[in-house]
């Protein structure tokens, strides 16, 4: 044999083993759209990030594995006084950093501390502390000590009945504070935590290894690793997971999911999410500060449709600002029917016959509530047209796009949200509390009803779920009465595995734990 | 040649300012506000102009610049705003993929356009001339996400030779020593890996490759036709030297020299990272990386990495440039 065979072959024959199924004993290999920006829980801002997050930090208080009720973690129990204030954790004694440092109530001090005092050592970073200021964090908590080495206490500076929810957060994760100490900013790509799995390698854009924590306080996870490879490209990422090169991957784009229901080697997960997609119009501008027209245009949108053509079915259609499966969601609320000869009907008691024009104004991007803004956008715009409202569309590029609809430039918009901690507040306030309806606005609406801002505070400081259920129905009602938005779906959360992957559950929050996964061989 | 070298050299500082002038009025002239999009549906007024603060975003565009060009000349090309991460330091993670495709693609496209030219202008006028051109021209017009999902089809789904993206198999463990994992592959003698290297390698290659290759089929043959006519051409047919020899000995060396210019220009292009085959294999390199900074609007990361970049390019010129002088003794640069 001459040289350049032989050199071909011992090249290839490698080749070909390697492309043999691989033996992946006890390793995932999960696909995502994205890389992760960074591994700080309290840096980060984006759900890449998080996903590796969720499995390498814990807080003190979680929710249940699949809804947004809290267990106890990081914290055995709790209690508050009796006017309310101060919150006291008697932390687990048990635990120990992936570094193998003890986690006690100092470490919780720092964790949270650092993100609170401007005067910590570590307040200065670079980046922000993006969901502590998101959350308002500052407003809502007077002071916070450690009272001795397992209880950690929380004085807030009034009664807040979503402070738990929130401390449920990624953002309120423990840390080790040694690693923080000896990393700084770098601890972003070093992270530490309590977690069931602990980070080995990260190269970007390419994959980010974990580790399983066999040193950890519960039932250690299955998994021997855990790896997350970014593929951007959707029908690329299917092909891998259909070659078993990847075991699972989230956000399926909508024409692939039949594609993974015909295939007996895949399963498909769906999940109801925390999320809704609405059309909002703003007030502010004639003639949508009439109630008869925006209850014409309400009846005028035939939701179903979008849910059968632009959601595969995996969506439902919208009547209150809140997703159905949060708690608090009023079912009592009778949705408006698509009746486009109400509409008309409507219109013209509001004195507009022949209908009006106006402009609707569509997001550039897709998002997790609204995959095809634009194609929504012509489906909508149809539907008006067949009343009499002539609607152009309009689209600007992503940053300009928040920036007018802040701005309330817009006739009508299309916009969504995805919650965070399961409470109702987090939707209600946040999106249409008359205080959102400043310009640069969240409120863009415009809508400023004081009623609902009384329901909506008071729902805030009552600790007794009760009266908090009652007020949050009340607000429902409310809006639904006025009719700021026209609420269109609620998007469910997706992803396709392998089908020897078992224990894999989609939590209504998007969080991804992986301790419970395991491969079925 | 020294004297020459210097001047060039020097010539180079007024166009990496010009480099930095036009990146950073392209990327601060483009609609969207880099902390607007940063923050999302979740923007609020404080934090939007907090961050635009923090970012410097607040002072005037002409202070913007001189600061940016301050550091740049101190050799610091900022941090990414997205990652915090140095700018230096994430093209530094990449650039090691980048270069490792481009040069499988350009050692395809060299070998192939070379052969593909040769072939087409000994031939000149016959069949095999024109089906090595409109190979050629087929090269340049395929869409190049089209042939990569193709490629993907054909080979790594209906035919499973190939893996089909990724630049080495997760459950492959190969530590980096160069971060070029052929090379690394090889000297750590993991072999399994070299192959599994090379196999992720192929597709986005040759996907790759088609333009750079089509463009140096074309060029070469057009330059051997030239020199063909040439009567040292002639002359070395009439002392009785095969057709062969006269080809590759005489008339490739001097039809060389375009053809290299087009190399090094491709090879330029080609090191900007490859956006579309990039994305389309998962390919962890710069083109990828740097779409995703003009989208988020990392205005720092598209102003260090473009420099760069830039940078890079013109002194890949500037050693063709130098390589001409070896390649053609009659190409002097001392005046």
């Amino acid at each position: 044999m001459t040289g350049w065979p032989r050199l071909a072959g011992a090249l290839l024959l490698p080749l070909l083993a390697a492309c043999a199924a691989p033996d992946q004993g006890d390793t995932l290999v999960f696909g995502r759209g994205s890389d992760s920006v960074g591994l700080d829980p309290a840096l980060e801002g984006d759900g890449e990030s998080f996903k590796v997050c969720d499995n390498l930090f814990e807080t003190l208080i979680s929710y249940e594995p699949q809804s947004t009720a809290l267990r106890p973690l990081l914290a055995r129990s709790w209690e508050v006084s009796a006017d309310q204030l101060t919150w006291t954790f008697h932390l687990r004694t048990d635990v120990r950093f992936h570094d193998g440092t003890a986690f006690d109530a100092h470490a919780m001090l720092f964790s949270l501390g650092r993100q609170f005092f401007a005067d910590h050592p570590h307040h200065q970073v670079a980046g922000a502390y993006k969901y502590w200021k998101d959350m308002g964090m500052d407003d809502v908590i007077e002071d916070m000590w450690a009272a001795d080495d397992s209880t950690f206490a929380v004085r807030l500076r009034q009664p807040d009945a979503t402070f738990l929810s929130t401390l449920g957060m990624n953002f309120c994760a423990a840390v080790s504070p040694a690693a923080v100490g000896q990393h700084g900013d770098g601890f972003r790509r070093h992270p530490v935590g309590t977690g069931p799995f602990r980070f080995a390698e990260w190269r970007r854009d390419e994959r980010l290894v974990l580790v399983r924590n066999d040193q950890y306080w519960g039932e250690p996870a299955f998994l021997k690793r855990l790896i997350f490879r970014p593929i951007q490209d959707p029908s690329v990422a299917f092909l891998e997971l259909k070659r078993g090169s990847i075991h699972g991957l989230d956000n399926l784009s909508p024409e692939l999911i039949a594609q993974v229901e015909a295939d007996t080697n895949l399963q498909l997960l769906t999940q109801p999410g925390l999320t809704v997609g609405y059309l909002a119009m703003n007030m502010d501008r004639p003639p949508f500060d009439n109630r008869l027209v925006r209850l014409a245009v309400n009846c005028a949108i035939d939701k179903q449709a979008l849910v059968d053509n632009f959601y595969q079915g995996l969506a439902v259609p919208a009547v209150n600002p809140i997703p159905p499966i949060m708690w608090g969601h009023n079912d009592a609320v009778e949705p408006y029917a698509y009746d486009p000869d109400r509409a008309r009907r409507l219109l013209a008691e509001a004195g507009l016959p022949d209908g009006f024009e106006t402009e609707l104004w569509s997001m550039p991007v897709p998002r997790p509530y609204m995959p095809q803004p634009d194609r929504i956008a012509q489906a909508i715009q149809a539907d008006l047209a067949a009343v009499g409202i002539r609607a152009r569309p309009v689209q600007w590029e992503w940053g300009t796009y928040l920036d007018k609809i802040f701005d309330g430039q817009h006739p009508m918009a299309l916009l969504g949200w995805t919650g965070d901690n399961g409470d109702p507040h987090s939707f209600l306030y946040v999106l249409l509390d008359k205080t959102a309806a400043q310009r640069p606005a969240q409120n863009i609406s415009f809508y400023r009803s004081d009623p609902l801002h009384e329901v909506l505070v008071e729902a805030r400081r009552r600790s007794d779920p009760e009266t908090r259920l009652r007020l949050y129905h009340r607000a429902q009602e409310i809006i639904h009465e006025d009719a700021p938005w026209v609420p269109l779906v609620h998007a469910e959360q997706t992803a396709a595995f392998r089908a020897d992957v078992r224990g894999f559950r989609l939590h209504p929050t998007g969080i991804k734990w992986f301790r419970g996964v395991r491969l079925a061989r | 040649m020294l004297a020459y070298l210097l001047k060039r050299l020097a010539a180079l500082l007024p166009t990496l300012v010009g480099i930095s002038l036009a990146v950073f009025l392209m990327i601060h002239l483009v609609p969207g506000d880099p902390a607007q999009i940063m923050l999302g549906e979740r923007a609020d007024a404080q934090t939007v102009e907090s961050l635009r603060r923090e970012m410097g975003l607040d002072r005037p565009l002409h202070v913007q610049f001189l600061h940016f060009f301050g550091d740049v000349l101190r050799g610091d090309l900022g941090r990414s705003i997205r990652t915090q991460e140095t700018v230096g330091r994430e093209i530094a993670s990449r650039f090691p993929a980048t270069v490792e495709l481009t040069l499988a693609a350009m050692t395809i496209a060299v070998l192939g356009g070379l052969g593909l030219g040769l072939l087409a202008a000994s031939r000149r006028g016959g069949p095999v001339d024109y089906a090595s051109m409109v190979l050629a021209t087929a090269g340049i017009s395929v869409p190049v996400f089209w042939l990569a999902l193709m490629l993907i089809y054909a080979f790594a789904t209906a035919l499973p030779l190939f893996p089909v993206s990724g630049r080495l198999s997760a459950h492959l463990h190969l530590e980096p020593i160069t971060h070029f994992y052929v090379l690394d592959a090889v000297l750590r003698g993991h072999w399994v890996a070299l192959g599994d290297a090379l196999a992720h390698l192929a597709l986005p290659a040759v996907a790759l490759s088609t333009i750079p290759m089509a463009v140096i089929a074309r060029m070469t043959r057009s330059s051997l036709l030239e020199v063909l006519g040439e009567d040292y051409i002639r002359t070395a047919r009439a002392k009785g030297m095969a057709a062969r020899q006269v080809l590759v000995r005489h008339a490739l060396r001097n039809a060389f020299i375009p053809t290299l210019t087009v190399i090094a220009l491709e090879f330029g292009y080609l090191l900007g990272g490859a956006i579309i085959t990039e994305t389309v294999f998962a390919w962890p390199g710069l083109g990828r990386w740097l779409f995703l900074a003009v989208q988020s609007r990392d205005f720092r990361a598209v102003q260090g990495g473009v420099l760069l970049l830039a940078s890079l390019f013109v002194l890949i010129n500037l050693a063709a440039d130098l390589l001409y002088a070896w390649l053609d003794p009659r190409i002097r640069y001392d005046r």
